[in-house]
């Protein structure tokens, strides 16, 4: 199945990225062990400031994902 | 209504609309955030967000000021993309039948919007660029209201 990983702000400039879409094998869907994947590819989403939203809405990384959700990493929020 | 937009906005134009979609409204207060350069050095303030999840995150924060005062629809825009200092950067206007509620609810609706809604916001300076961290001031401007709904 495929997920589509969307960055944003600092995140997207030091990932290189703002989307890509990423296949899982497998049976394990969790959004932490794909959070463990791009850091892997990735070592500055390593940081605990980060928050993830799993179809828009925040989310922990106990959460399963299916196919064709959307699945976003980005900083603290500083807008207004 | 909501509007997250690169253009430009007439806060009168804003007033006036409240001022006409008033449900026999006593008060109208509204606030309008501007772009800053403390250390005159800023080329450009530039706003990205997350589209779809910045409207529903304010619309949620819109519910809750409804529930917790008399207030009409908010008008509330906020722009993204490039801006220079002392351009305006959000709207937010409130009518209600009394000023207390209005007070209230725009003061909670913007410090609500700066910690939940998902916009970032980078400066462009002659020094190079730098994405801006969430403030620990408005994340306790914004955490005072779970004390004051408490008590």
């Amino acid at each position: 199945m495929s997920v589509k990983i969307l960055f944003f702000g600092r995140l997207a400039e030091s990932v290189g990225i703002r989307q890509t879409e990423i296949s899982i094998e497998g049976n394990d869907t969790a959004v932490a062990s794909i959070q463990q994947q791009l850091i892997n590819q990735h070592p500055s989403l390593d940081d605990p400031s980060i928050r993830i939203a799993l179809n828009q809405t925040l989310v922990n990384g106990d959460l399963n994902v299916s196919d064709g959700d959307e699945l976003a990493f980005f900083p603290p929020v500083s807008g207004g | 209504m909501l509007a997250i937009q690169t253009e430009d906005f007439d806060a009168s134009k804003e007033y006036e609309a409240l001022r006409k979609d008033a449900n026999n409204a006593g008060a109208i207060v509204s606030f309008v955030g501007l772009v800053r350069d403390t250390e005159q050095k800023l080329k450009a303030m530039v706003l990205e967000h997350y589209p779809g999840m910045t409207e529903s995150a304010i619309e949620e924060i819109v519910d809750s000021a409804k529930q917790s005062w008399q207030i009409d629809e908010p008008r509330i825009i906020h722009r993204v993309g490039e801006l220079k200092a002392g351009d305006q950067i959000v709207f937010v206007g409130v009518s209600s039948t009394h000023r207390g509620d209005a007070y209230q609810a725009c003061e909670y609706i913007m410090d609500q919007l700066k910690t939940r809604a998902t916009l970032w916001k980078k400066e462009v300076t002659e020094d190079g660029e730098k994405w801006l961290d969430s403030k620990s001031s408005d994340i306790e401007r914004a955490q005072r209201w779970n004390k004051i709904f408490n008590n």
